[in-house]
């Protein structure tokens, strides 16, 4: 699955590296707790979360995901996306919650990798 | 899945609006195919977007020019030869689609808009190589020679034992800074060409020493990787209050992080479960008082470059 078909599916905002959006998902993963992230998620994964600091885009940097889902529209702050600019990590937002996200994006056949 | 070039890479990564030629010559419905003859001949160009004001109403090319001149009627205008609602490419779409279209369509430009449907640009299908080429040309003197140099440094050092050593100091309680530290190490390992299974378990590693300093150190703390042909060994260090109880830290979810650190998502209780997971070898020391001392050691097996002193020789050998 396109990461640019998800964000257009989904309807999610991205937020920074809009040129990033032509790569394959390999899987997904949803947690908030950034050390949970950095055991499970993948190469090529989406990421859903609530959380919205830089810190995010280190991990999803050091993972080489494919992108970072926040949910319930919590807008990261200017460095967060300063950060994921500069690192290229896709940051899509939505209003809807990680749950919700996550079964939409299971619709689509993205899956849990483990 | 085959390996892609750097070259068919780009294609994905590139975006229209870097390679196009912006504010590109335009005429009017009302210019004359005489006019447009000279205006092509003057900018060297094959073709122009037609506008009315601040709208895209056409597109004419040499080929119009051309059948126009066949048929000697070099009178008539612009407007009555050109091609009306041209297709066009959206400034922020990769290259790839721009070279869809040419495939999908024969045209030989296409006009550049951006979301409003206003023109920016024009695009030909000699703008995608030179664009590509460009790129290509500036990322070889970047990364490729660096990488090149950096991936042969061991071999090009001669003595019994070379190891590159990279110090990186981490301050305790700079979030903003949370993962730097991690992503340099990670970028020379890539420079160097480790494997990727390396690179992902020191990657995970680094960050999780990393972000033990930052959040329970209380001062700056330091982190050495020593990158040896047959193993890297991390090494975090910091003089922080230390673990009363190793082996209770050591549980999946126990954590001594303070409310809103696990706010943030931090202080999950993984950190040292995700060590220890990446290591082939790790020892933790924190004794009362002294700080808190972790040596992580991941083997790389069969070594992924050959030193000077053994491997060159063995290349030799086995080349002769």
């Amino acid at each position: 699955m396109k990461l640019e078909a998800l964000v257009e599916q989904l309807g999610l905002e991205p937020l920074t590296a809009k040129d990033k959006l032509d790569v394959t998902v390999t899987g997904g993963y949803a947690s908030d707790l950034l050390s949970c992230a950095m055991a499970k998620a993948q190469a090529g994964n989406i990421w859903v979360t609530v959380q919205s600091h830089p810190n995010i885009v280190a991990v999803a940097s050091l993972l080489n995901l494919a992108a970072i889902v926040i949910t319930e529209n919590m807008t990261p702050d200017p460095a967060t996306l300063e950060k994921g600019g500069q690192e290229g990590v896709p940051l899509l937002l939505t209003p809807d919650t990680t749950y919700v996200t996550v079964c939409k994006l299971y619709d689509q056949g993205v899956h849990g990798v483990d | 899945m085959p390996e892609l070039t750097r070259l068919q890479e780009l294609i994905y990564e590139l975006e229209v609006r870097e390679v196009m030629t912006p504010d590109p010559v335009t005429v009017t419905p009302d210019t004359s195919m005489a006019e447009f003859r000279e205006i092509l001949r003057e900018h060297r160009i094959s073709g122009a977007p037609v506008m009315e004001g601040d709208t895209l109403v056409g597109i004419i090319s040499i080929e119009d020019l051309i059948k126009t001149l066949a048929e000697g009627q070099m009178n008539v205008t612009v407007g009555e030869r050109m091609r009306r609602s041209p297709i066009t490419v959206p400034e922020h779409k990769t290259l790839i689609q721009a070279v869809v279209s040419f495939q999908d369509h024969g045209f030989g430009r296409f006009p550049v808009v951006d979301h409003r449907g206003k023109l920016v640009g024009i695009i030909t299908q000699g703008d995608i190589v030179k664009g590509l080429l460009k790129r290509l040309e500036v990322e070889y003197h970047e990364e490729e020679v660096r990488q090149y140099r950096a991936s042969h440094v061991f071999e090009d050092i001669s003595s019994d034992r070379t190891c590159i050593t990279l110090h990186y100091h981490v301050n305790a309680q700079d979030f903003d800074r949370a993962g730097e530290a991690s992503s340099r190490i990670k970028r020379v390992l890539n420079r160097l060409g480790a494997p990727p299974q390396i690179v992902r378990r020191l990657a995970i590693a680094a960050y999780e020493a990393e972000m033990n300093i930052i959040i329970h150190a209380h001062t700056t703390g330091e982190m050495v990787a020593e990158i040896m042909p047959d193993r890297v060994t991390l090494r975090a260090d910091d003089a922080g209050p230390g673990i009363a109880d190793i082996e209770q830290a050591m549980q999946p979810g126990f954590s001594t992080a303070s409310e809103w650190v696990r706010e943030l998502g931090f202080g999950a209780g993984m950190g040292l479960v995700n060590i220890k997971r990446c290591a082939d070898e790790m020892t933790l020391e924190s004794p009362p008082g002294g700080g808190t001392h972790l040596s992580v050691v991941i083997r790389i097996d069969p070594p992924w470059f050959s030193n000077n002193h053994n491997g060159s020789n063995q290349q030799r050998s086995s080349a002769g």
